[in-house]
């Protein structure tokens, strides 16, 4: 069979049309839309001047997509204030998710029947109505309880109590609402985690006499968090850009700030832009850090972690240099 | 040290013990054999209370599981009472149980330090003993999965000698192991039956009973049907059905 008297055979790799017609199109569709974000248009404002007597009058052009505005507004100090709002709600918000979902999780998985009951209660009511709803629920709770008291129940007795508007500020309702929201949501996610553990482990650490409380904290729940760390990222992500909600309570977040700003000078567009363009910056930096985070409780589980981007690059660029090397190699062999 | 007196239990409707009689005594190996659902696994579960019998007696060193007799009534242990009979119980599983995210030297420390509160240091000391012990020094820093089933078996094993139990329980060490690597699990039960340790086995392995126990109990359909030396009972059975679950394994 092997009639090529043992040279080398030459492998002609099968040519896919289909893909190069396909990329002729993605290209000219990329192209109108860059066209598109980066052309001027007519301000509708004309502009006259003489030059050397000759009137010459011209239509002023602006940049379709506003970039002058956005560039002028994009580190505004009201921007910028807007922005630190909604950082400080979706962390506050994470960390009582976070907090509430796995005591919520554990309850759930409880032997006690009121502990999994409540659980599953609370779960039900705020993972079954809209969050939309939930923060104008707690942002109008002074028409509900107008007073806060500490005191004995069902009497009029009262050790202190204060109007609700002045300790539940619209800001703390918003983080309550988000909050409770998310925590409904993370005890989800701890449970699949727990309920991932294999039950050899906990029946292993019972069977040494740890208590139910020592075998979820010494044994189940560090395992479970390699199942629970990965989706986590995804609701970070999830609730920075769930916070924009709050504006309907007056909280004023980044997109607050930028409505604020557009009310006032109906650079609609541009201002809606240039929101979008903060949170895709913050939501960028946060998908770096859950890959990283990832990658590092994927120890142990992973033959070999996922490459970073860097790395990957580094492999690519080895690789077509290799190629590079070998192909001249051939060339130099075969015309000496 | 194990006493049991009809003891009965079922999962939902399925009856898996009917009526288990048996003693153990201090320093007695016992062999428990038998076909897949005879209730060999769940009677040992049985023992250190992972699972609840629903009648019948059974007394671990003269103590009742999971119960306690006071006037004429049987009142339930708390959790922390079961707690600590199962700390002087030791199990070994089938698929070894050892703790994924702690390495072999936490393994075996982690319940003396968590739950006998036993100072770290010396813990550590017990633990590198046991560790020479079932032959596996300089394995401290390994995680469960960078060790072979056998390695992980006999880890499993130093863990639950660990907490000095004055009986140990294995429920199908060897079954989950590959055939090369059986020997040296059994190697180190052997040595440990050789110590005096009260020891009770559901085994396949019918070289290991006939060469280790004192006893060997024939479970079969939740009953046991034929106990004895283990000369007589492996090679000289005189029921029908033990003869035909010999002639299948042996």
């Amino acid at each position: 069979m092997d009639t090529n008297g043992g040279a080398a055979v030459k492998v002609v790799p099968v040519r896919h049309v289909g893909q190069w017609i396909g990329l002729a199109f993605l290209a000219l569709f990329v192209s109108m839309l860059v066209h598109t974000i980066f052309s001027k248009i007519s301000s509708g404002v004309t502009s006259c001047h003489k030059v050397a007597g000759i009137k010459t009058c011209h239509a002023v052009m602006t940049w379709r997509f506003g970039w002058n505005s956005i560039f002028h507004y994009f580190t505004d100090g009201l921007v910028l204030k807007g922005l630190i709002v909604t950082l400080e709600l979706t962390v506050y918000a994470m960390v009582i998710g976070i907090v509430l979902g796995v005591l919520v999780a554990v309850m759930r998985l409880s032997h006690n029947r009121l502990l999994s009951g409540a659980a599953w209660t609370y779960t039900w009511a705020f993972r079954g109505t809209p969050v939309l709803v939930q923060i104008l629920l707690w942002g109008n709770i002074a028409f509900l309880y107008p007073k806060l008291a500490i005191g004995i129940p069902f009497t009029h007795l009262y050790l202190v109590h204060f109007g609700a508007n002045s300790v539940f500020t619209l800001f703390s309702a918003a983080v309550t609402a988000l909050g409770l929201n998310e925590g409904a949501y993370f005890s989800e996610i701890v449970r699949s985690g727990l309920i991932a553990v294999d039950e050899g482990q906990s029946e292993a650490a019972m069977s040494l006499g740890m208590s139910r409380g020592q075998t979820l904290r010494l044994v189940v729940l560090p395992q479970a968090l390699r199942v629970i760390i990965p989706p986590t990222g995804n609701e970070v992500i999830s609730m920075l850009k769930t916070t924009s909600l709050v504006s309907v309570i007056a909280v004023v977040d980044l997109l607050g700030a930028v409505t604020n700003i557009y009310n006032q000078t109906f650079q609609i567009m541009p201002m809606l832009i240039m929101a979008s363009l903060w949170y895709l910056i913050i939501s960028t930096i946060l998908s770096i850090g859950q890959f990283y985070l990832e990658r590092r409780f994927a120890k142990g589980a992973l033959r070999t972690p996922p490459l970073t981007p860097i790395q990957r690059i580094r492999q690519d660029l080895r690789g077509i240099a290799s190629k590079y090397r070998t192909k001249r190699g051939i060339q130099a062999g075969v015309t000496p | 040290m194990v006493e049991a007196i009809g003891v009965r239990k079922s999962y939902v409707g399925v009856e898996v013990l009917k009526g288990v009689t048996l003693s153990v005594a201090r320093g007695e190996v016992s062999c428990l054999i038998g076909p897949s659902g005879s209730g060999k696994s769940t009677l040992l579960r049985c023992i250190n209370h992972l699972e609840k019998h629903d009648s019948g007696e059974l007394l671990v060193d003269g103590e009742l599981v999971g119960y306690e007799l006071r006037g004429d009534k049987l009142y339930e242990l708390t959790d922390r009472r079961i707690c600590d009979e199962r700390s002087q119980i030791g199990m070994v599983f089938q698929r070894f149980n050892l703790f994924q995210n702690l390495n072999v030297l936490e393994n075996i420390t982690v319940a003396p330090i968590k739950v006998k509160g036993v100072g770290d240091a010396q813990a550590k000391k017990f633990a590198r003993e046991l560790l020479v012990r079932v032959g596996l020094e300089g394995k401290e820093k390994n995680y469960p999965t960078q060790l072979s089933g056998g390695q992980q078996q006999r880890v499993a094993i130093a863990r639950a000698l660990a907490m000095e139990p004055k009986l140990m329980l294995f429920d199908e060490p060897t079954s989950a192991l590959d055939p090369e690597l059986v020997g040296e699990v059994l190697d180190v039960m052997k040595d440990l039956a050789r110590s005096g340790m009260t020891m009770m086995v559901v085994t396949h392995e019918m070289g290991f009973a006939k060469e280790v126990a004192d006893t060997v109990y024939f479970l079969d359909q939740g009953v046991i049907e034929e106990s004895g030396d283990p000369k007589t009972v492996l090679t000289s059975p005189s029921s029908p059905r033990l003869q035909s679950f010999l002639s299948k394994v042996l």
